[in-house]
């Protein structure tokens, strides 16, 4: 920054904290606060929609995982292939969606 | 059409600098031009990017004041984050995660004074502490309880606070949780102090041995000179006690040298010449440090601060503050305390959801035993947040922080002051209004003054002393700002 200097500490943590470099997947160690429950009105399953800041920079889950949630823990029958009856094999190939979310085919009815 | 507007913030200037306080995050930044002209123009209303295109390097000045949410573009999507925390999963992991650090020990609700504005005694007591179902003395077996109490419920740390009534009226019980309290947490492994606030009638060379031996760190409850002490703080056949007391402090100060101690002065309409109680209570009686508070009262009582009052507080507040300064740039000491504490808040940048840490990190017990919000409200049924028996009771607990949180203070959340504020006052509050919940309107226009006034200092102090504020830093705070 140019304009502005920080002169407390919160001001300092700021510029550290804004700094434009892409860091928060890297983070370890780093003490976890409270979820804030933005997802799914009938489960909380954060993680996948805001990241702890708020943001979407520092998902814990890629946001493909949005579809498991959908069809598993939560009634939104639209979005994904009924599995008990009509494509109980969909997920397959899929053994962790965060790497193998490519391999989940569409379904014709 | 999207167009740049000023977020929430408050310019001051210090050292002929422009600086400015962001809300909510209680960040300090010092301008250059560019960015106060910028952030002024903004400030008079929104501009589309077309209407800032004089301004020299326009974009860059955008980004930087952008960055640190100073302003935001509007018609653009709502900021990343919340606004309002949602309330209930973080007063829970609040009440859960925050440790206990300091339980104020009523060990009685009597007094040997009839100070006319008490709030314990006087026209706004809450709890009828003559004839009241409390015991006037606390016991020695619930003392012993408390300490465990606080044992159980504490992190490495812990603070007890006597307090009152006049706390020396019950000294034997005093001096055997002391005794026994450090047994107890030697065995567990934590570590222990001691404060007392008293108003010094009743120290004499035993006691005063007892306290400076034990390192008990002293507040004393004085309004000053003669003529301002013996208006208020009276016995009970209305004499004066100040002739009583400042020989006994004077002992205190002078045998007493291993803790700071402070005087604690209560300000009202008709005791307001703060820099003259100041200058008496330092340099004629010896303390260390000096804090004001204006006293907590019903409106219509003729010793309420009111309009023009809080203003000639403030006028003496800001003499007084600017002193301290002069001394913080020689790194000298200066015992008005008030200014100290808003500073070191200022230089954390601390933004409270809650104006202090009743009903969290402090506790206050009642003569029986009772746990309430703080020793305000001891022994009051309807501030209970457990007993010492039982413990915390969580479910009350968690109401009480749901309920006082700062983003339901409706009036609160267009001030720039509420990051240090947050409301003010539950006791305050509940004798103005009879509400905890209400935010201290009365006083609003006061405490925006005092902010301005420590923010002003604070400003200056960073560009003539900024090694001053290392007195701020400690490891625990450090490793947390990391």
């Amino acid at each position: 920054m140019t304009h502005l200097k920080p002169v407390n500490r919160k001001a300092a943590r700021i510029e550290q904290a804004t700094a434009p470099d892409v860091v928060a997947l890297q983070r370890t160690g780093v003490p976890q606060m409270p979820h804030f429950p933005l997802g799914c009105s009938l489960i909380f399953s954060p993680g996948w929609e805001a990241d702890r800041t708020g943001g979407t920079a520092g998902l814990c889950q890629p946001v493909e995982r949005d579809l498991f949630d959908c069809h598993i823990g939560c009634y939104w029958p639209a979005q994904v292939p009924d599995q008990l009856n009509h494509a109980p094999d969909w997920t397959a190939k899929c053994a962790a969606a965060q790497k193998d979310w490519r391999k989940m085919d569409l379904i014709f009815p | 059409m999207i167009a740049w507007a000023a977020r929430e913030h408050h310019r001051f200037e210090a050292a002929g600098k422009p600086f400015v306080y962001l809300v909510p995050s209680a960040a300090i930044f010092e301008l250059d031009d560019a960015a106060d002209a910028l952030l002024r123009t903004l400030s008079d209303r929104p501009r589309t990017r077309e209407e800032l295109s004089a301004f020299d390097n326009i974009d860059e000045t955008l980004a930087d004041l952008a960055r640190v949410q100073a302003i935001g573009e509007i018609g653009a999507p709502p900021p990343v984050s919340p606004k309002v925390i949602p309330l209930a999963p973080v007063a829970f992991e609040t009440a859960r995660s925050v440790p206990l650090t300091t339980m104020v020990l009523n060990v009685t609700n009597q007094c040997n004074l009839s100070c006319t504005y008490c709030y314990e005694y006087g026209e706004d007591k809450i709890v009828d502490t003559a004839n009241g179902r409390q015991p006037k003395f606390m016991t020695e077996d619930t003392a012993r309880e408390s300490v465990d109490f606080l044992l159980r419920e504490a992190g490495d740390v812990a603070h007890i606070t006597f307090f009152g009534g006049e706390t020396l009226l019950n000294f034997p019980v005093l001096v055997k949780t002391v005794a026994y309290a450090r047994q107890r947490a030697a065995e567990v492994g934590k570590s222990v102090d001691f404060s007392l606030t008293t108003n010094a009638t009743l120290l004499k060379p035993e006691i005063i041995e007892f306290i400076a031996e034990n390192r008990i760190g002293v507040t004393i409850s004085i309004d000053g000179p003669k003529d301002v002490q013996d208006k208020f703080r009276v016995f009970t056949n209305g004499a004066g006690s100040y002739d009583l007391v400042a020989p006994k402090i004077r002992e205190l100060l002078r045998r007493h040298r291993t803790r700071p101690i402070g005087a604690r002065v209560t300000l009202t309409s008709a005791n307001l010449d703060v820099k003259k109680i100041y200058r008496h209570l330092t340099d004629d009686i010896g303390f260390w440090e000096v804090g004001f508070a204006p006293v907590t009262t019903a409106a219509t009582r003729g010793h309420a601060i009111s309009g023009d009052g809080y203003d000639r507080m403030l006028d003496q507040f800001r003499e007084l503050a600017y002193e301290y300064v002069e001394a913080a740039v020689e790194n000298r000491h200066h015992g008005f305390s008030n200014v100290q504490e808003t500073l070191e808040e200022l230089h954390k940048g601390v933004s409270k959801a809650y104006p202090c840490g009743a009903g969290l990190g402090l506790l206050g017990v009642a003569t029986d035993g009772d746990v309430a919000l703080c020793h305000r409200f001891a022994g009051s049924d309807a501030h209970k947040v457990g007993t010492v028996r039982d413990g915390i009771d969580r479910g009350a607990q968690i109401a009480f922080l749901e309920k006082h949180h700062i983003s339901n203070k409706t009036d609160c959340s267009v001030c720039w002051a509420r990051p240090l504020c947050s409301g003010g006052c539950y006791h305050e509050a509940h004798t103005r209004y009879g509400d905890t919940g209400r935010a201290n309107l009365h006083y609003c226009e006061w405490i925006r003054g005092w902010t301005d006034v420590c923010l002003q200092i604070y400003g200056e102090l960073s560009v003539r002393n900024p090694a001053f504020f290392a007195r701020f830093e400690d490891e625990h705070d450090a490793s947390q700002a990391s």
